[in-house]
């Protein structure tokens, strides 16, 4: 038995992607050995942090490395940001959740938005490597913000990028792309889609009607990611399922994301206080506040549907 | 001899419009001269019911009479002998339900206090900063594995530590203690004193690894290659819900969620630590247990208006100790007893701001043989609340059974032992605590521990290939 030292959770690389995206390769051996695509981490970076849930971006198995992409959206991942190459993050839990179910289907499209992308990634790798023609389309709001293309080209058959701006790629939403391709007579066996909880609701109202199976990637509130505190709740049909370890891939037709969208929303009020300074501990600990701030795990103030795996 | 004093010596504490403010521990325990006076009533009878009455067979009167003669050195090794807990049970196990429900002195006044002494002798030897080591015992070259650190992985760790053997334990989250610290609130339980308690075991040669998951990380089939036991002792992880309309709406929680991010994530000290918890004003926990009582009380510290207990039964049937239910009524907790949540109604934002409940009757005796509890037709109404808490107990969490071969589960999702030695139906691989028994109390999943530390120890050294 290797000692699971704080040295195992070495960042050995670190980059940013975009603007406010950044890459960071850790050393972790234990799930690098055992981490699959779709699977995620929780990590703790300080001792008064919060356990934020991450996926898997990639792994690298003889290094004995994972990699995380994340957004600069809250607190912990702005704090997350800060660290660099031959940093420490104090906890990493994984690999937890249902891995992607991986098997030749056909022609397969995955959709990522935003930094969705990095979730996606390791699944379209898979789905290739499964021998299925894959299809990716990613999408950003501006040039800036789009990630990982070359890796994308790498690994797939064609690849649309679409940008809201239209400063690069096509003008417009991955989900023009995606009616493009069902309107032009394409034949589409599967679609995995993952972004903002918008983006896969449009998603999966789009493909909806036209019976084409929607796996999505579902990124609600959670603590510990090991089914026990039940923060990560969601409806799926009539079903009330924990993303942590049900999860967090689901059947886009089934999910509730309206509801979703909701329970993201839960601490943004305390997360807006606290981001004007209005909140301060010694006000709490004296008990001058009654209603805490609080802040969000992963979503963040000004744009509460932007998701961060 | 003297007779001994009718009643025991009160134990001080914060008074119930002070501690609502804050999260410190509510009593304050025994002075030295307190706890002598207290030992002094014990009247070491020869029988000893108490340590019968004990799961884990300390000799109380051995430690009681140790500390009578101000000899608390000894005491406390006399304690530990048995016990490498002390400042934990001592706070938290229901000694009126064990040791002191069988005192000789419940004959003639109240029982000997045993869970105060102990709690005196264990934190003197923290505040005298002298803890004693055990000599270490001749290493058996035996690796047993250790899953989840709660009270029953604990105390299997600390008895195998004691016996030679190399123990590794084996936790989900980034914290030792399991429920000691997810669940079980500051004011009950210092974390602090969880730490120190796992630091003694450490010391004695335990290794201790946060953040490992088994069932993901590594599976017990794994660690069988590595290990000669496997003990799981994973606890109730998965929280019940009541699955009537709208309980996903913003603002309500499971009992494991609130209390784990107030107790383990420190939300009570937001924003200096980063977790968040809702505020509420009106604060609805459903459900009677301990676990109901410690979300009650932290939703009153945590700035609540009001703080009600919502139980479908009636007061006797209330399963929390009657300790804690007093205490949450000192402090001014609610109760709405013979009342059943049906629905929950939403603002137009997802949150909850009101609940349907059904007045309810008591019936015949149920299955569990307490009078069922049956809804009044037409007594529907309304009670606003804009925090819920659901507390009404939790599953056994089933992610190592999932992932292991060839082990027998129960229907409730539990791991199937042989209760005389903890043994499961796959060789090698014993379990103990909620996991094994369902719910239960701290202690008597530290009373598995001990049974399945000495059926390990018996496995690995003499190797019975019977299983």
């Amino acid at each position: 038995m290797q000692n699971h030292e704080k040295t195992t959770n070495a960042i050995v690389y670190a980059k940013s992607l975009s603007k406010d995206v950044k890459l960071f390769e850790i050393t972790n051996p234990y799930i690098a050995q055992k981490g699959l695509p779709g699977q995620f981490v929780v990590i703790r970076h300080r001792e008064e942090g919060e356990r934020i849930p991450l996926t898997i971006a990639d792994i690298d198995r003889t290094k004995g490395t994972i990699t995380i992409i994340f957004q600069e959206v809250g607190k912990t991942t702005k704090d997350l940001g800060k660290l660099k190459e031959g940093d420490f993050l104090l906890d990493i839990l994984g690999p937890l959740g249902v891995p992607t179910e991986i098997e030749k289907c056909g022609t397969v499209v995955c959709i990522g938005g935003g930094v969705g992308a990095a979730v996606i990634y390791p699944i379209a790798k898979a789905l290739k490597s499964a021998e299925n023609k894959v299809i990716a389309i990613i999408g950003a709001r501006t040039k800036e913000l789009v990630i990982l293309e070359n890796k994308f080209k790498e690994i797939t058959d064609e690849l649309y990028i679409t940008t809201d701006d239209g400063s690069y790629g096509r003008k417009g939403f991955v989900s023009d792309e995606l009616k493009r391709l069902i309107n032009e007579g394409n034949k589409i066996d599967r679609i995995w889609a993952i972004g903002p909880v918008i983006m896969m609701k449009v998603i999966s109202d789009l493909t909806k009607p036209y019976g084409i199976k929607t796996t999505v990637s579902l990124n609600p509130i959670m603590i510990d990611g090991t089914g026990m505190c039940g923060g990560c709740r969601v409806q799926i049909g009539t079903e009330t399922k924990f993303a942590c370890v049900d999860g967090p891939e689901f059947d886009g037709h089934a999910v509730d994301f309206d509801l979703l969208m909701k329970r993201l929303s839960t601490y943004t009020h305390e997360c807006s206080l606290m981001e004007q300074g209005r909140i301060y501990p010694t006000r709490i600990k004296a008990g001058l506040i009654n209603q805490t701030p609080t802040k969000t795990m992963i979503s963040k103030s000004k744009d509460p549907l932007v998701t961060l795996h | 001899m003297a007779k001994p004093q009718k009643n025991q010596v009160p134990m001080r504490e914060q008074s119930s419009e002070k501690r609502t403010k804050n999260f410190n521990e509510v009593p304050y325990g025994y002075s030295p001269d307190e706890a002598m006076q207290e030992a002094a009533r014990c009247i070491q009878c020869k029988d000893a019911p108490c340590v019968k009455g004990c799961p884990v067979e300390i000799d109380i009167p051995g430690f009681i009479k140790a500390i009578k003669e101000g000899d608390f050195k000894k005491s406390i090794r006399i304690m530990k002998e048995k016990n490498v807990m002390p400042a934990i049970c001592g706070r938290v196990c229901p000694q009126e339900d064990q040791s002191q429900k069988v005192c000789t002195l419940c004959k003639i006044g109240e029982p000997s206090a045993i869970g105060r002494l102990e709690r005196f002798i264990a934190d003197w030897e923290a505040q005298s900063g002298e803890i004693e080591i055990p000599p270490t015992p001749e290493p058996t070259g035996k690796r047993v594995a250790v899953v989840g650190s709660g009270p029953a992985g604990l105390t299997v760790a600390g008895d195998l530590i004691k016996m030679g053997h190399e123990v590794v334990i084996f936790e989900a989250l980034h914290k030792p203690g399991g429920v000691l610290v997810y669940g079980i609130p500051e004011f009950r339980l210092p974390k602090s004193i969880v730490a120190r308690e796992v630091e003694y075991i450490k010391k004695l040669g335990a290794k201790l690894i946060t953040s490992f998951i088994i069932g993901k990380t590594e599976t017990v089939d794994e660690l069988l290659k590595e290990f000669d036991a496997v003990f799981i002792g994973t606890g109730a992880g998965l929280p019940k819900f009541m699955k009537i309309p709208g309980e996903n709406a913003l603002g309500i929680y499971s009992a494991n969620e609130y209390l784990t991010r107030s107790n383990l994530m420190k939300a009570y000290l937001f924003p200096q630590y980063d977790t968040p918890i809702v505020r509420g004003k009106r604060v609805a926990v459903i459900g009677a247990g301990n676990v109901s009582m410690d979300s009650a009380r932290t939703a009153l510290r945590l700035g609540a208006e009001k703080s009600m207990i919502i139980y479908r039964r009636s007061d006797e049937e209330m399963p929390a100790r009657i300790e804690e239910i007093e205490r949450a009524k000192e402090e001014g907790v609610e109760f709405h007893l013979l009342t059943l949540p049906i629905r929950y109604f939403i603002d137009e934002k997802g949150w909850v701001n009101e609940i349907e409940c059904m007045k309810m009757k008591l019936g015949e005796p149920d299955s569990s043989g307490r009078k069922r509890p049956i809804p009044i037709e037409g007594s529907n109404f309304r009670m606003p609340a804009d925090v819920v808490v659901v507390a009404i107990g939790q599953s056994p969490n089933p992610l190592v059974p999932n992932t292991t071969r060839d082990l027998n589960m129960g229907k409730h999702g539990n791991i199937i032992i042989d209760p005389l030695t903890a043994k499961t139906s796959k060789k090698g691989v014993f379990a103990g605590g909620d996991i094994a028994t369902g719910e239960a109390t701290v202690i008597q999943a530290m009373g598995t521990g001990r049974i399945a530390a000495r059926a390990i120890d018996e496995y690995i050294t003499e190797f019975r290939k019977n299983w």
